[in-house]
């Protein structure tokens, strides 16, 4: 399949404000291509520079060194750079600061507004963003009368109503509680799925990560792992040196193992490790 | 506590006076201050207070709310009354003190002011109890575009405004933590004398500052991921449509301070 995101050689240094003149590396040479339609996780610690990355999917931020180009426009290329953002659409963290208007629905079409779509499609694309989202039913709210999950919806659906190939969500849930999470996560997959858009999914939570197609995780501006999530979590001594848990499962087939268990070591999820271990005091 | 306050007063209905579009109901009220400033005799005042009767009338509001709405300019009106009694001296002098004098043409004249204002305040607070905030900024932002001729920054003006209008309830949560994590870690701030309670207000607003500043910084790099680019070439979500009704508001109107002006005249 085609790569919609292509990253070459990517570094980036912020400049330092403490009155020394050495910047400050963040991102030290990333390489990465993302395939259309693919749904991948980037997990890191904190200060890892995951979210530097994402900034750069959408020239919020421009590469000190090498290129970034997302489905086929460099982000350097100032001309091309509403098309870019229209099509690399991007969610954040907190919900409450980046809704702009008072009005669900006004919120939604303010990307639209700004490029210009006529009133019709616009209307038109409006609803199908909020029904996609399951907030059709709040278009006229005020955001500040929904929960921390409803926010993030609505947030999203301002980036769908875009029609972008790919959205990028910088820690969307970390914010919310865990039916907001639920709520989120189940959103996202069914755009991945039913709309074909490639997810890029920043996070550290763990189990969100267990459910992707592909994981990268990153530790101080690099690359480190990237496989599937079997794979990845696999690797329980790395992930705990450069201070990431594995999910619960997996940690514990991990333990099992060391102990003498005859245990699969690519358990992610909570069925397979039930069965894995239903298996081992059957057998 | 701080979750009561309400930001400018507006009562969703569905009158008539509340489907009218808001660019005609800015219009009308322009028009409306003009009809109670040119008449200056009481038939004239007694035109508008039909004009604003009858509009309160039709915006379904309990009249207790208008009265409310008088309630904090109060002591203005004090103010104006007592000024116009003691230094407008034409008449009949109805009572003297020293050097304060009453006279029935001052008594007329202070009459006639706080019923005047009273009547602009009722009036004027229609506009914003039947328009909420947000439509109000909305038909601002139209009314005014033909200034954008003369460099005079509209749209981003009405986008400020609309973000504020946005924010506030945001803020306003904030404040509420702040002040109970302040006041979790010691702080008094209901207490004290004026001065201290000034100086305590230091702990909540620095916090809800610095974080304002964030929020606004997230805010505008989520507007660029939006393609936000100012006004130009933008296209609107909500439309403003004028309807028959609204020009038939408009007349209606247009008619009274017509009556106002010729009442004017004649007597």
């Amino acid at each position: 399949m085609e790569n919609i995101i292509e990253i070459k050689g990517l570094h980036f240094a912020y400049d330092a404000d403490d009155g020394e003149k050495k910047p400050v590396e963040v991102l030290r040479g990333i390489d990465l291509d993302i395939k259309k339609g693919e749904f991948v996780a980037v997990l890191g610690h904190n200060g890892c520079g995951k979210s530097t990355l994402a900034k750069h999917l959408n020239a919020i931020l421009l590469p000190t060194e090498g290129t970034v180009t997302v489905d086929g426009i460099d982000t350097k290329d100032e001309d091309r750079l509403f098309e870019l953002r229209q099509r690399a659409g991007m969610v954040f963290q907190n919900p409450d600061n980046q809704i702009v208007s008072s009005i669900v629905e006004e919120d939604v079409a303010f990307a639209l507004e700004n490029l210009g779509v006529p009133y019709e499609e616009m209307r038109r694309r409006v609803d199908e963003s909020l029904k996609a989202v399951g907030m059709y039913d709040y278009r006229l709210h005020s955001p500040s009368q929904l929960s921390g999950g409803q926010k993030q919806r609505v947030a999203i659906a301002g980036i769908i109503a875009m029609q972008p190939k790919c959205i990028i969500l910088d820690e969307p849930t970390a914010m919310l509680d865990p039916q907001g999470r639920k709520e989120v996560l189940a959103t996202i997959h069914r755009m991945n799925r039913e709309q074909g858009i490639t997810i890029v999914l920043i996070t550290h939570y763990m189990d969100e990560a267990a459910d992707c197609d592909r994981v990268v995780v990153m530790d101080k501006g690099r690359i480190v792992l990237d496989n599937v999530p079997e794979k990845v979590f696999s690797q329980v001594e790395k992930l705990k040196a450069i201070g990431l848990d594995v999910p619960q499962v997996t940690e514990l087939a991990w333990e099992l193992r060391r102990a003498g268990c005859d245990i699969s070591h690519e358990i992610i999820s909570e069925e397979e490790c039930v069965a894995a271990i239903e298996r081992l005091f059957g057998g | 506590m701080l979750r009561d306050i309400t930001i400018g007063q507006y009562f969703p209905g569905d009158s008539i006076i509340h489907r009218l579009d808001p660019r005609f109901k800015i219009v009308m009220t322009i028009l409306y201050i003009v009809m109670l400033f040119t008449g200056d005799n009481y038939i004239c005042l007694g035109v508008g207070a039909v004009y604003t009767f009858g509009a309160i009338l039709l915006s379904r509001i309990p009249l207790k709310m208008f009265l409310r709405s008088v309630k904090p300019l109060l002591p203005f009106l004090i103010i104006t009354a007592a000024i116009n009694l003691m230094f407008m001296n034409s008449g009949d002098v109805l009572w003297q003190w020293k050097f304060i004098k009453i006279t029935d043409g001052g008594l007329n004249t202070s009459v006639f002011m706080v019923i005047r204002i009273v009547l602009l305040i009722m009036g004027s607070s229609l506009l914003t109890y039947t328009t909420s905030p947000i439509t109000l900024t909305d038909a601002i932002e139209r009314l005014l575009s033909p200034l954008r001729k003369i460099k005079f920054p509209v749209h981003e003006l009405a986008m400020m405004m609309s973000i504020a209008l946005r924010f506030i309830p945001t803020l306003i949560e904030e404040t509420d933590k702040i002040m109970s994590a302040q006041k979790a870690r010691g702080a008094e701030i209901d207490t004290g004398s004026f001065t201290t309670r000034a100086k305590n207000l230091i702990s909540i607003l620095v916090p809800l500052f610095i974080s304002a500043f964030r929020r606004a910084d997230e805010l505008a790099t989520a507007m660029e991921c939006r393609c936000y680019h100012g006004g130009e070439g933008r296209t609107r979500l909500r439309q403003l449509r004028s309807a028959p009704r609204d020009y038939t508001a408009l007349a209606v109107t247009v008619l009274f301070l017509a009556a106002v002006i010729v009442l004017g005249r004649l007597f």
